[in-house]
């Protein structure tokens, strides 16, 4: 039953992702000028012969279904083409700054996680209470905050004014740290693009934890537990929280790509050398074949994200089947 | 009447309009106090706040901050409000076709709903605008393009729920025609829960536009909040001010339409409670 399951998430994978290669090539494509005009631009040359050998050598004077299908063809051999502008695999580029994104976002989605999830059972411990709507009106400002903002003020507080933390990079520059010591740099590099990033996700997980908490305290089956003598603590930990963790498991599945595109911003103020800030750098350097690649690349990893929230669901809630 | 009481008897959403009504006034009277433009030469670059004619003091290239905050209130409301208008309009066309026609048609909108859920909706902003060039109506354009999937599902939903009530029947057997049906009929009904989340996306919006203004993908020609925190990011090591006020212009402003639009949610949907 889940092998079969997981097999059909799998197929409707491959499909979603031939949708976007199909709808993003074609809305790329649809941008006036090309890449002949980008490069030509570049070297400072426009000649019109100069320009003609651009577009045959990156094929692009051939008929727009013949392009695509000569990219599709490529890109089911699992090579996304080659850069524009640094005339390099798109594939190497992308995976040489994938890590960087992915180890942002795994310490913003802890962070988030952790502080939200108890910052949200606080409150709804003594609803209406002093610190419950502190929560809620801690949540409501990073809601209005704009994240590169926040950003920029963290870094002037804690790197400018305070000069606690390093304001930029994912390491120092010109160091040769190896081992323990390197792993120390860029944990104190993440400290501030990684708090800033969980800021606004701490925020609602605090906000759903706080309202699926009161919405499951009052549900028949943590009455029984209570009338069965089980102490509050684990009334709370094993009854009440662990069902109110189910909505906050879909919702992160939802973040998903906005994770993705929420660290544009957090990248390009903190010039964290992740996808983000390539896909910045592709947008104004005109670079197709880098943005198709992100797009493609980030497709792929919001739908594996969501299969996996899928089954985490399945654990979070044992009445949950898969498949359905 | 009985919907504005519930509405103002919520601090918080009194406090939203307010600050709402003020915000407004200081868009319009902008360019009749200050008709030189936010992009005039005061003075000395850099004056902290509170320099003499200085009330907000003054940014890298020397011109008012003060006149910049203002002016940027028009283009944060104009890119907030309009955007939201129009992705309103495509995700009711949209959702409504969806869920009045259900089946087929209802499949194929909503995967490419998906799609757009899928990629990375800020990164294809970016793409979007720097095709059609960084421009005032790219920008509508733009996040107009990347929020109507939040409309689409919501009216979709309150569309399949309705058009098997019996007034829709009714309306049928009377022999309207479809489109007649759609809006006469079901979307008066499925206003309430369009008009909280639209109230709840001109904040957002309005984040968004700040988000693109400050990567310099805004347009060139207005000055924003966004614009100017991202014309700061080298000031800011000496200057805080830079950064600071019109990223607080952005705070409270997106602040107070959140009030409002938690407002109207409750006002809307007084069977509703937190």
């Amino acid at each position: 039953m889940k092998l079969r399951y997981i097999a059909a998430r799998l197929v409707k994978t491959v499909l979603v992702a031939i949708a976007v290669v199909v709808l993003s090539f074609f809305l790329i494509r649809l941008a006036p000028g090309d890449a002949a005009t980008v490069m030509a631009g570049q070297s400072g040359y426009a000649d019109e012969a100069f320009m003609k050998d651009l577009r045959a050598e990156y094929g692009l004077d051939q008929p727009l279904p013949a392009q695509f299908w000569k990219y599709a063809v490529t890109v089911a051999q699992g090579d996304l083409g080659t850069s524009y502008v640094r005339r390099q695999k798109v594939t190497t580029i992308i995976l040489e700054r994938l890590p960087n994104t992915l180890l942002l976002d795994a310490f913003a989605l802890l962070v988030a996680a952790a502080g939200g999830i108890w910052l949200g059972s606080m409150a709804a411990r003594r609803p209406g209470s002093a610190g419950d709507s502190a929560v809620t009106v801690l949540s409501m400002l990073f809601y209005a905050v704009p994240q590169f903002w926040l950003g920029m003020m963290m870094v002037l507080v804690f790197a400018v004014w305070l000069a606690w933390l390093p304001p930029f990079g994912i390491e120092t520059m010109g160091s040769d740290y190896t081992g323990l010591a390197r792993v120390g740099d860029i944990a104190q590099h993440i400290i501030l693009p990684g708090t800033t990033l969980a800021l606004y996700f701490l925020a609602s997980y605090a906000r759903l934890t706080r309202t699926a908490m009161i919405e499951v305290a009052d549900q028949d089956f943590v009455k029984t537990a209570r009338a069965k003598g089980i102490s509050e603590r684990q009334v709370a930990r094993r009854h009440i929280l662990r069902n109110a963790l189910i909505p906050l498991v879909t919702y992160a599945g939802l973040q998903a790509s906005i994770l993705v595109g929420g660290s544009v911003l957090v990248e390009n103020v903190f010039s964290w050398p992740g996808i983000g800030t390539l896909a910045y750098e592709a947008v104004t350097s005109r670079d197709n074949p880098v943005l198709l690649g992100i797009f493609i690349v980030t497709a792929l990893l919001v739908c594996l994200f969501n299969l996996i929230t899928d089954i985490a669901y399945s654990i979070a809630d044992p009445r949950v089947e898969l498949g359905k | 009447m009985n919907f504005a009481r519930r509405f103002f008897s919520r601090p918080a959403a009194m406090f939203g309009f307010a600050v709402f009504v003020a915000i407004v006034m200081i868009a319009l009277a902008a360019p009749l106090v200050f008709a030189r433009g936010p992009f005039n030469i005061v003075g000395m670059p850099l004056l902290p706040p509170g320099a003499p004619g200085l009330l907000a003091g003054s940014d890298i290239l020397g011109r008012d901050m003060a006149v910049g905050l203002a002016y940027g209130a028009r283009v944060s409301l104009l890119v907030g409000v309009t955007s939201t208008l129009c992705a309103v309009g495509i995700g009711i066309l949209l959702g409504a076709t969806a869920g009045y026609y259900g089946g087929l048609v209802d499949d194929l909108l909503m995967r490419f709903t998906e799609f757009f859920q899928i990629i990375p909706s800020f990164v294809l902003l970016m793409v979007l605008v720097a095709f059609m060039q960084p421009s005032l109506a790219s920008t509508v354009i733009g996040i107009a393009l990347i929020s109507w999937p939040q409309v689409a599902r919501v009216v979709r939903g309150e569309f399949l729920s309705l058009r098997s009530r019996e007034f829709v029947e009714a309306a049928r057997v009377l022999g309207m025609r479809d489109a007649r049906i759609i809006f006469t009929q079901i979307l008066p009904n499925a206003l309430p829960p369009i008009v909280a989340v639209s109230s709840m996306m001109v904040g957002s919006a309005i984040l968004t536009e700040s988000a693109l203004a400050f990567l310099g993908l805004g347009d060139p020609n207005l000055l924003s909040w966004g614009s100017m925190i991202g014309g700061a990011r080298s000031a800011m090591w000496v200057a805080w001010w830079t950064p600071v006020l019109p990223g607080l212009s952005i705070m409270v402003t997106v602040l107070a339409l959140n009030f409002i639009g938690d407002g109207l949610n409750d006002a809307l949907n007084p069977r509703r409670r937190h």
